[in-house]
């Protein structure tokens, strides 16, 4: 779990620029690409991070996730997930 | 979607089947360079391949790779900045949506080649660096090379760029440890990797004249502790212990022909840097075969893929599944079976060449004796 403040809905968050982050044809999956690693995420973590790649604010991204696939409970896992992507240095807090 | 918790389950590690995707592809575009580093992982005899890739060759390659499958993708050498093609190659691999990784001694990364690199959109940069003491860094590069590496590493950072700072170690600059990190904190190095030596090729012709003492090792260990604990997320510190001091082997390439190709200066493709020692073993060559035939079906690369090709004790060891019996380029150097466990590891009947070579090292602590990286060198 993440050591610092909790992630608000008011966050807003980018993708680190030391990570590159894309959708690879070959394995059918998003990438998170670094120095020297890489991690392939799966289709809910992938989905999460493109909604990172085109919203900023949390709010907005739970909004639209929970829309998208038309869930109403999923806002806790959804921070929950980008509070461990915090932790690892995948995303930053921007405001 | 909710209920599996996904937090959880979001990142899962690369799958290695024996018959994966070359995920990694390491271009050693020349085994040209300036510097004379005597634990150099280029064979001994590097100057006998001249017949480098072209421009053109390698740009094939790079379009072969990215179909199979490769992502990362690592420029180096030798000193990549030989190749004055550089920046076109690092231009291509960027559209081609590779994650470009530049390898470097720092000798001949001047400003404006960081700016054109800049530009055909490099990823990263690994700069190699042995002591913030000038004299001790030049002695052992055997070369006016620090006062360059120091520029080279403030402009790379000035440049943006998100950076690894690669400490070779041995006995000689282990004792560095603790004013290199100040000086990578100084300037944001997001990453600094202290590789103890790994011995093949020159490393191992001067092994006894590089292996760190155990207490050298531990009091380093000490060190990143430390700054690890102090620095936290600002700076990754990698602490690469060197496997003779250890009694399980390293997972080397994540297994052979798994997800590591390494296309040398010639065109040969080595399902690890250092395959190149163990004779006998006809590397495919690029100019001659499909990079496709070469990675699925080249006798080379399946030769130690998988598990079929081992003995005991590995054959029936649980540990296999994780450290692939080892490395084959040690086992072969150290036993001359390349399909040998890892002498490496406590279970190797061959365990006690590594012990001995330790305490050969511990004994044998001439100071001056190391043999630089040069032509024409005598094997025998
Ligand atoms: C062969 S060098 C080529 C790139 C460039 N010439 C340089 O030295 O940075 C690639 C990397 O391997 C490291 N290296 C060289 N020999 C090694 C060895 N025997 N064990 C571990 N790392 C080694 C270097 O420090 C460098 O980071
Ligand atoms: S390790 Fe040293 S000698 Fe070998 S290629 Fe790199 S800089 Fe050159
Ligand atoms: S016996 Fe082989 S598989 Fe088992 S731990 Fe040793 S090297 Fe690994």
């Amino acid at each position: 779990m993440s050591n610092g403040a909790p992630l608000q809905r008011s966050d807003v968050v980018e993708l680190d620029p030391r990570y590159l982050f894309r959708w690879e044809e070959r394995q059918q999956a998003y990438v998170l690409l670094y120095p020297e690693g890489l991690v392939k995420l799966n289709a809910t973590a992938g989905a999460i991070l493109a909604e990172v790649a085109n919203t900023a604010e949390i709010g907005v991204l739970i909004d639209n996730l929970t829309e998208k696939h038309e869930q109403q409970d999923i806002a806790g896992d959804i921070l929950e997930f980008l509070e461990q992507s915090h932790e690892r240095g995948w995303i930053r807090i921007k405001r | 979607m909710s209920e599996a918790g996904f937090a959880s389950s979001a990142e899962t590690t690369v799958t290695v089947d024996g018959h994966g995707l070359p995920l990694w592809l390491l271009l050693e575009l020349t085994y040209r360079c300036p510097l004379k580093c005597p634990w150099c992982n280029n064979p001994l005899d590097f100057d006998v391949y001249r017949e480098e890739l072209s421009t053109a060759e390698w740009i094939d390659v790079l379009r072969q790779g990215r179909a199979l499958g490769a992502v990362q993708l690592g420029f180096s050498g030798g000193e990549p900045m030989q190749r004055r093609d550089l920046e076109e190659l690092v231009g291509e691999a960027t559209r081609l949506g590779y994650y470009t990784n530049l390898i470097t001694s720092g000798m001949g990364l001047s400003q404006t080649r960081l700016g054109a690199l800049r530009d055909a959109g490099l990823k990263q940069i690994q700069l190699s660096l042995q002591a913030m003491d000038a004299d001790l860094n030049n002695r052992l590069v055997g070369a006016e090379a620090h006062a360059h590496k120091l520029a080279a590493a403030r402009a790379i950072k000035a440049y943006g760029f998100p950076m690894v700072l690669n400490v070779p170690v041995s006995r000689h600059n282990i004792g560095e440890a603790s004013t290199l990190l100040d000086f990578a904190e100084e300037l944001g190095i997001e990453y600094v990797e202290f590789a103890n030596l790994q011995y093949y090729n020159w490393a191992l012709v001067n092994r006894s004249d590089l292996l760190p003492t155990r207490e050298q090792i531990a009091a380093a260990e000490r060190v990143v502790a430390e700054r690890r604990a102090r620095l936290g997320r600002r700076m990754t510190i990698y602490f690469v212990i060197s496997d003779y001091y250890d009694d399980r082997p390293k997972a080397c390439m994540k297994g052979w022909g798994n997800i590591h190709l390494t296309i040398a200066p010639d065109g040969a493709a080595l399902p690890c840097q250092e395959a190149r020692v163990i004779t006998g073993l006809e590397f495919p060559n690029v100019r001659d075969h499909a990079l496709e035939w070469i990675w699925r079906d080249s006798p080379v690369f399946r030769k130690f893929r998988g598990e079929d090709w081992m003995q005991e004790p590995c054959r029936t060891c649980p540990e296999r599944g994780h450290d692939y019996g080892g490395c084959r380029c040690q086992a072969f150097l150290l036993t001359g079976d390349a399909a040998a466990t890892d002498p490496v590891c406590g279970r190797s009947p061959h365990h006690h060449l590594v012990g001995e070579a330790v305490a050969m090292a511990m004994a044998d602590r001439r100071s001056n004796g190391l043999i630089m990286r040069q032509r024409g060198f005598n094997v025998a």
